[in-house]
Formats: C-alpha cells, sequence, structure tokens
C-alpha cells in the first residue's frame, strides 16, 4: 500500500470518526427536543456494544486472532460490578480497578494458553473459554445463577450518584468509547501495532528478523479483553442488571459480525458495523418476533457476496487489496 | 458414593460419549478434509431429533421416524452443501464461521416456527422400552444400553470404513494432504460431497438417538456443538480415532464430574462452599482438561496434520 492511499484512507477515517462522534453527542438533545428516551437507552445500547466491538477489531482486524470467545470479558466486567454492589461496594474507584483487572487476568491467563494454538484451534479454544466462563456464571447459586442478578442502582463516582442522570450517564459512555478507540488507534499506529499487523502478514519474516510476535499478540489480546471488560461494566450499569446470557456464545458470535459487518481492519468499521447490527437487529424484531430468519440469511449473503464491510460504502472507500 | 451410583454414572457418561462421538465424528471429517469449519454441524442433529419426531407423527413407530430422519438430514446436509458451503471452501476460517453462524440463527428459528419453541418427546420404540438389571440394585433402561452398544458399533464400522476401505484411504489421504490428492487425479468434489452427506447423516443420527431421551427442543444443537468442538480439539483435528477416545473422555469427565464435584469439594471444605463451588468446578472440567491437553500438545492428541 503505497503512502498516498494511507494518507487519504486515514484522512476519510478522520473525517468519518469526526461525523460518528459528532452524531453520538448531538443525539441527546435532539432526542430531548422531541421527547424520545428510548433513543438515548438504545444508543447507550449502540455505544456500549461499540466498546466491545473495537476491543474485539483490535484483536481479529489488526492480529488475525479469531476470538470466538469475546463476549466473556463483557460478562466479566458486569458481573464484576454487579457482585461487587452486591456486596456493598458501589464506587468506581474501587470497581473499575477490579473489573480491569479480573478481566486483565482472565485474558492473561487464557490467552497464554490459547495463543500457543493457531487458525481453528485458536477460535474453539477461545469459545471454550467463553463457555466455560458463561457455565461458572450460571452456577454462582449465590449470585442469582441463571436468574441472573439485579443491581439496586448503579457505579457511584466518588459517593456521587450522577450516573443515575441519564444524560449524564450518556455521556460518561460516550467518552469510555471515545477513550477506547482513540487507545485503539494509537495501539494500531504504534511500532507495538505494526508488529501486529505484521505478524497477521506473515509471521516468518517478522521472526526473520528477530521478533517473537507471541508476546505482543498476548498483550493486545489482555488489552482487548481489559476493553470489553469496561463495556461489560457499563452494560451492567445501563441494565442495572447482569446475567450468564451476556457471554452466552451467540454474543461471541454477534461481535465477530459487527466486527465484519462494518468491514475488518477498520477501528470506525467496529463501531458503524455495532450501530448497524443493533438497529438491523431492533428494526427487524419490530417486524416480526422471527428476525433471526431474516438475519440468518442476510449474514451468509453478506459473507459470500459483501467484501470490505459497511466502511468500504463510505464515499471514496473502495478497499484497495 | 455408592458402587451403584459410580456405575450409574459411568453408563450416563459413556452415553453422552458415544453421542458426542457420533457428531464429532463429521465435525472432524469434514474439518480434516476439507479444511472446513461449520458451526452448523449442530443444527444437523437438531435436525435428525425434530424430523425424527415429524416422521413418528406420518408413520408412527420408531423405526420409521428414524428412516425419514436419516433420509432428511442427509438432504437437508447435501442441500446446506451445494447451496452454501461449497463456496465457502476456499475461504478463511472467519468467513466460515460467519456463515455458518447464519445457518445456525436460520435453522433454529425456523424450527421454531415449523414445530413451537416448547419442548417435545419421541416415544421410545417398544422392542427397548423397560429396564434391566445389569448388577445387584442396579435397573438401567434397555433404551440407554441400546444407545451405547449402536453407537460402539457405528464406531467399529467407521474404523473399517476409514481405514479398511479405498474410499477410506482417499479420506485419509485428503486430510493429510488435499491439494496432492486432487493433483493425483482423485474428484475431491465428489470427495467432499460425499464426506459431508456422511457426517451430516452421523449428527442426525445422533439427534435421533437422543430424541427419546432428552428434550427436543430448539437450540439442543449448540451445546453439544461446543462440547464437539472440545472433543475434535482434544482428539486432533481430522482424526477420528482421536474423536472417539476424547469423545469419550468428555463424556465421562463431564457426568462424573457433575455426579460426584461437589462430594469431592466436601472432603476439603465446609458443606456449604461445596455447595456452592462443587458445581462450578464440574461444569468447567472439561474445559480444564482441554485447555491442559492444549497447553502440552497444541495439535491435540492425535494430530493428523504435521505441525
Amino acid at each position: 500500500m503505497s503512502t498516498q492511499s494511507a494518507s487519504t484512507r486515514l484522512s476519510r477515517e478522520l473525517i468519518g470518526a469526526l461525523v460518528v462522534f459528532a452524531l453520538f453527542a448531538g443525539l441527546p438533545v435532539l432526542a430531548d427536543a422531541m421527547g424520545d428516551t428510548f433513543v438515548v437507552f438504545f444508543t447507550i445500547r449502540i455505544m456500549v456494544f461499540a466498546i466491545a466491538a473495537v476491543s474485539l477489531s483490535l484483536i481479529l482486524g489488526y492480529g488475525a486472532m479469531v476470538s470466538f470467545g469475546h463476549a466473556a470479558y463483557l460478562g466479566l466486567g458486569a458481573y464484576s460490578v454487579a457482585i461487587l454492589a452486591e456486596h456493598g461496594i458501589w464506587d468506581v474507584t474501587v470497581s473499575l480497578p477490579v473489573t480491569l483487572a479480573v478481566c486483565g487476568l482472565f485474558a492473561l491467563v487464557t490467552g497464554a494458553i490459547s495463543l500457543k494454538t493457531r487458525g481453528v484451534y485458536f477460535i474453539m479454544i477461545t469459545l471454550a473459554f467463553g463457555q466455560m466462563a458463561y457455565y461458572t456464571a450460571t452456577s454462582l447459586s449465590a449470585y442469582g445463577g441463571d436468574d441472573g442478578l439485579t443491581m439496586w442502582g448503579r457505579t457511584e463516582i466518588l459517593g456521587s450518584t450522577a450516573l443515575g442522570d441519564r444524560t449524564v450517564f450518556y455521556y460518561v459512555v460516550l467518552g469510555c468509547l471515545l477513550t477506547c478507540y482513540l487507545l485503539a488507534r494509537m495501539i494500531v499506529a504504534s511500532r507495538f501495532g505494526r508488529v501486529l499487523q505484521g505478524a497477521k502478514q506473515s509471521e516468518m519474516r517478522l521472526r526473520a528478523i528477530g521478533i517473537d510476535p507471541y508476546a505482543y499478540r498476548l498483550v493486545a489480546y489482555v488489552i482487548a479483553g481489559m476493553m470489553a471488560g469496561l463495556a461489560g461494566a457499563l452494560l451492567a450499569n445501563a441494565a442495572e442488571f447482569v446475567s450468564p446470557a451476556y457471554m452466552s456464545w451467540h454474543r461471541s458470535g454477534e461481535l465477530i459480525v459487527m466486527v465484519v459487518l462494518g468491514g475488518l481492519g477498520s477501528l470506525l468499521g467496529a463501531i458503524v458495523g455495532a450501530a448497524s447490527f443493533l438497529v438491523l437487529e431492533e428494526v427487524l424484531s419490530h417486524f416480526t418476533e422471527h428476525w433471526r430468519l431474516i438475519f440468518g440469511p442476510f449474514l451468509v449473503l453478506v459473507v459470500l457476496f459483501g467484501r470490505g464491510g459497511l466502511i468500504s460504502l463510505l464515499p471514496g472507500g473502495r478497499k484497495n487489496g | 458414593m455408592s458402587a451403584t451410583l459410580f456405575a450409574v454414572q459411568t453408563l450416563n457418561g459413556l452415553q453422552l460419549g458415544i453421542l458426542l462421538f457420533l457428531i464429532a465424528a463429521g465435525l472432524t471429517l469434514v474439518f480434516g478434509v476439507m479444511d472446513f469449519i461449520n458451526l452448523a454441524h449442530g443444527v444437523q442433529y437438531m435436525l435428525g431429533a425434530y424430523l425424527a419426531v415429524a416422521g413418528y407423527a406420518i408413520t408412527g413407530t420408531f423405526w420409521g421416524a428414524m428412516l425419514i430422519a436419516l433420509i432428511g438430514a442427509l438432504v437437508v446436509g447435501l442441500l446446506l452443501e451445494a447451496l452454501i458451503f461449497r463456496h465457502l471452501y476456499d475461504r478463511d476460517h472467519l468467513d466460515q464461521v460467519l456463515a455458518t453462524f447464519g445457518v445456525i440463527l436460520f435453522l433454529n428459528e425456523a424450527v421454531k416456527v415449523i414445530w413451537g419453541a416448547a419442548p417435545l418427546t419421541l416415544p421410545m420404540p417398544d422392542l427397548l422400552s423397560g429396564s434391566i438389571e445389569i448388577m445387584d440394585g442396579l435397573l438401567y433402561p434397555v433404551y440407554r444400553i441400546a444407545l451405547i452398544v449402536t453407537g460402539l458399533a457405528v464406531a467399529a464400522l467407521l474404523y473399517v470404513l476409514v481405514s479398511k476401505t479405498r474410499a477410506g484411504m482417499l479420506v485419509r489421504a485428503g486430510a493429510t494432504n488435499a491439494p496432492m490428492v486432487s493433483a493425483l487425479g482423485v474428484d475431491i468434489r465428489r470427495l467432499f460431497m460425499l464426506v459431508f452427506g456422511f457426517g451430516t447423516m452421523l449428527a442426525g443420527f445422533a439427534g435421533i438417538l437422543a430424541a427419546p431421551i432428552l428434550v427436543v427442543e430448539p437450540g439442543m444443537g449448540d451445546n453439544l456443538l461446543i462440547l464437539a468442538f472440545v472433543v475434535i480439539v482434544i482428539g486432533g483435528i481430522g482424526s477420528i480415532r482421536g474423536a472417539f477416545l476424547a469423545a469419550l473422555i468428555v463424556g465421562l469427565v463431564d457426568t462424573l464430574g457433575r455426579g460426584f464435584a461437589t462430594d469431592i469439594a466436601k472432603l476439603l471444605l465446609s458443606p456449604s462452599a461445596a455447595n456452592d463451588v462443587g458445581p462450578a468446578i464440574a461444569s468447567m472440567l472439561i474445559y480444564i482438561l482441554m485447555a491442559g491437553v492444549l497447553f502440552f500438545r497444541p495439535t491435540g492428541l492425535f494430530p493428523v496434520r504435521g505441525g
């Protein structure tokens, strides 16, 4: 890829990102004017899943690690917050570090094992670890087991219950999404990110110049896990409820769908993909409760005929190569 | 934990292992020969069960239901292969995962639309109903014993097919190096279809066998699919022998774990803590087993491909 096309692609993504985040930032004002509260709740959901999709895009799109257990981190993050709340610990100064530590540790241990494998073994082993987390959550009888656990409130910030306010919570989630997006962009652009992408293209060449990609992959995997954990913590706060369903393997599959639908190898694509997926789900389920009858074949068609994802549909966005 | 209970749990474990083997055999062959990861394999198991229920409604006998379901499962499998999967063989694994995930969503929902979301049952054949006493004070249903015996027979048949016949030789060769087999003049697409159809029928057969003892419901294939993945990863992808051993190991470990983990935990912990920890540990056991196997042997117990 020439520097010319790389720089036009960069500026296109920059303009796209400005548009997307401007839309997110302006939405509550618009919704308030129309008196529509559902849109705000729905967009919070979109932004939360966008964070998870960005984190998955980081390892899937740039590191070629097809993690089929990414929903486990959503669940782990959500459960960390909810279980602490169950024991009366509500403050973000405790719950956030704990959430990140739990998810980071789980990612470190499972990643260290999973990354020893390649290709389809990696897909299956991450799937299996995801299921392990899922079944563990269902057997936590002290914390609701199958039925899930209700949080009677939201995380507090130094004793303040400001997050209880819909608009404040909305902008906090937006801030988290922006932070994660920028962080991911920085990672991708850094030397670390280039090693990751190099390992995707040719591991052998990378080894030939003396770089062992294992550690790089593992660090990326841990970062992605922690980011998805943050999304989980926000999800628990948004719903004020957690359940093992957050970690079901269908959810992991949907996260992959979001990333691919938006466009592999584009962080903005992950955000667009998450939004499109959830909007599509919402719209289709208005027509029929059996929306999967439509969505399933749609997904097959996207894979068979649509290459490059939604992000390549942007003006001048034809993907080269 | 008495000896009787242990014996019952062991038989139940074998039974789960046999069902897993029937599903995993097709999965591992399809993957081994075609390098194709088929998530929709689990819905073939579900379809087998549903078609058997439908077949029973038409014929009124278990055997008629089995015949209809086997043919139905084969037809659906070949149809999916011709319409969708054939176009995915040359794609990367991510595309295969996504497209077959779409197929799962569709078929799970279609089953719900056609037969409803409520669980259904299939009556067992009169010939195999009732129980026999296998040891002192231990009554075990004949049907479940028949299931284990049938599964072992299928495993033996598969062994003969794969290791003694010409088609089996091609399958093994295909699993080791498909392009080479193709270069030697074998119609690899036809071989693919044969293997795929056969694998599909095996999964459907597992569904039929399971229908009288488990509930028939939408999504019933999903959990077994993941267990089958664990099986083929432990066994080594592409290896029938590995799939057989791993299926029995996973079936036994899972069933015995669920049966006795709480009792074992009580030896170390207080009873109330053991009641919490036991089930959690039990449900994690096979994944820990898998992680352990992969940590020491990243390509499973019986790797087919080098490296």
